[in-house]
């Protein structure tokens, strides 16, 4: 299978008054066609850094990509200029945020963000535009897509905000989407809801997904292959069965051992040696 | 064993928020529980579910509508102000939100002292070796009484929270989301910290939590919630293991679980969701079985 995404030895450098540090430090990993990939990590691990770069939506001037190469398909993303990104982010790659509020405008109603990218991509023409809409707010399970798609983001709950994210994420079919922590700001049935709306879009489209994520809960149920970050390196990679089951750092095994629900009924949740954790 | 607080027919209500006149919301609806002296009750339930308020009605921090708080067989919603002052001595509240509950402009020192400052007459020798005990155990160290908040980590800074709401020696404190902030390894020193002082100084906790995998640690009593109602109460690892509720029973099909092979049928876990968000609040737990 080739990969629909490959990193290689990617480096995200930050210049800072304190010096210079290398949050993503030479990492290298792949996506293939359809797969679900999850990237996990602590705060700090360089997880998000890592999605931001591959979108190239690096937060500021002093935040950048400082060495290897993000090949999408058989394109060297380096070589695309501002204007062809645009034509790729949101069109190929869709991507989906944890707060929603952050990525959507308050000033436009949900309708109009929708069918902005749809005729912006897909020079559809303003009523087929509305339809599909108002049909991605049905895909993604919102009953009265007319009455949302009428009203302003900050009308509707975070769950509903979440669910109308996806639909603008996955409005041009996109053969990627970015997750990151997309469930995290989210109630534990709201996330459960999301996380089955996400796999059964990647499954009836194909679409490949990267899960950013702390969560190993949500690494667990929905990833195929996960990534293990740490300090901006990754530690591990493998199969979600062969990292739950028999990780082989000890970063990895100390952190599935400290989960609290892995410890029900024990005086104590085991606490890493500091060497690993540091 | 006695309980410590007990809490009966507690409501809070509001003026319903773009409503007509007179048209009240009630976040709480209701809630009764008792905190057993030394142990841990665990509030569960999701945003909005009036599981805060309840909190911050126990202390007085936000004022009840009715109902009654007894603490160590005191009735707390019948004292005036100055007497309800001198109550919160013996319980205090920790906080999710470090960067806002510790003033970014006062060293730790002064953080840990402010509460001795107010009610005990110590002379600064005497403060500041309190503070210097108190860093101590929680895991910081005395010489840390001279650095500012933002020069620590997240799990530091809460363990300068616990410190803080320890400093007065309260036999109750309420833990409003205590690790939700803090990373998986950071939060498992912080938990384990919580239990080494319930032991040790003989704490009663009320423990408040979205997160069933964590209450399920910490807790011997859970009380679930749902839009202001107590949905279902017990002993917590009764309740986690046979749930009766609708919502319980939703709640607990929703937590995602660190094992790639516990999953195992999503339609199914589909339909107790949706079930349990769709069930009356409260609803007869006989005749929803």
């Amino acid at each position: 299978m080739s990969a629909l995404l490959r990193v290689e030895d990617l480096r995200v450098r930050v210049d800072a008054r304190r010096g210079t540090s290398f949050p993503v430090d030479g990492i290298s990993f792949e996506i293939g066609r359809g797969e679900t990939l999850g990237l996990v990590g602590e705060s700090g691990s360089g997880k998000s850094l890592t999605a931001m770069a591959i979108i190239r939506l690096l937060p500021t001037r002093a935040v950048r990509m400082a060495g290897g190469r993000i090949l999408f398909g058989d394109q060297d993303m380096s070589g695309i200029g501002a204007k062809g990104m645009r034509g790729i982010r949101g069109n190929r790659i869709g991507t989906i945020f944890q707060e929603p509020m952050t990525a959507l405008n308050p000033a436009f109603t949900v309708g109009f963000q929708l069918r902005e990218p749809l005729r912006r991509h897909r020079g559809l023409g303003r009523k087929a535009a509305d339809d599909r809409a108002r049909e991605l707010l049905e895909m993604v399970g919102i009953e009265r897509s007319a009455q949302v798609a009428s009203s302003y983001p900050h009308h509707l709950s975070g769950g509903m905000r979440q669910r109308v994210m996806i639909a603008m994420a996955m409005s041009c079919e996109p053969d990627l989407l970015i997750a990151d922590e997309p469930t995290t700001a989210l109630d534990v049935t709201t996330q459960a809801q999301i996380l089955d709306l996400i796999l059964q879009l990647q499954q009836t489209h194909g679409t490949a997904v990267l899960l950013v994520t702390h969560d190993l809960g949500v690494v667990a149920e929905s990833c195929e292959r996960v990534v293990v970050m740490r300090h901006g390196k990754i530690l591990e990679t493998g199969g979600v069965r062969e990292i739950f089951h028999a990780p082989q750092h000890a970063y990895t095994r100390a952190l599935l051992d400290s989960m609290p629900s892995r410890n029900v009924g024990k005086r104590r949740l085991p606490t890493l040696p500091e060497e690993v954790f540091g | 064993m006695s309980a410590l607080l007990s809490v009966r027919g507690l409501v809070k209500e509001y003026p319903q928020r773009g409503g007509r006149r007179g048209e009240i919301f009630r976040a709480i609806d209701g809630v009764d529980f008792d905190l057993r002296e030394g142990s841990t009750l665990a509030i569960v339930g999701e945003s909005g579910s009036g599981k805060s308020t309840t909190g911050r009605c126990v202390l007085r921090l936000t004022e009840p509508t009715s109902g009654s708080v007894t603490y160590d067989g005191l009735d707390l919603l019948g004292l005036d102000a100055d007497r309800m002052r001198a109550q919160r001595a013996h319980m205090q509240i920790v906080f999710q939100d470090t960067y806002a509950s510790l003033d970014p402009r006062w060293t730790v020192g002064r953080l840990l002292a402010e509460p001795l400052r107010l009610r005990e007459r110590l002379t600064p020798g005497q403060q500041r070796t309190r503070v210097g005990e108190m860093l101590e155990l929680v895991g910081l160290e005395a010489e840390h009484a001279d650095r500012y908040p933002h020069e620590f980590s997240g799990g530091q800074r809460q363990r300068i929270g616990i410190a803080r709401a320890l400093m007065l020696k309260p036999r109750l404190v309420v833990c409003d989301e205590p690790v939700s902030a803090l990373d998986v390894s950071v939060q498992a020193q912080v938990l384990n910290l919580m239990k080494d002082l319930q032991d040790e100084l003989g704490l009663s906790y009320l423990f408040i939590s979205h997160d069933i995998a964590v209450v399920e640690f910490m807790a011997d009593d859970v009380i679930v919630m749902n839009k202001g109602r107590v949905v279902e109460s017990g002993v917590c690892a009764q309740v986690l293991a046979d749930p009766k509720d609708p919502y319980t029973r939703a709640l607990l099909a929703a937590v995602p679980v660190p094992d790639p092979d516990a999953l195992e049928d999503r339609a199914m876990r589909r339909a107790v969701i949706e079930a349990g968000l769709a069930a009356p609040v409260g609803g007869d737990v006989e005749s929803a079985r």
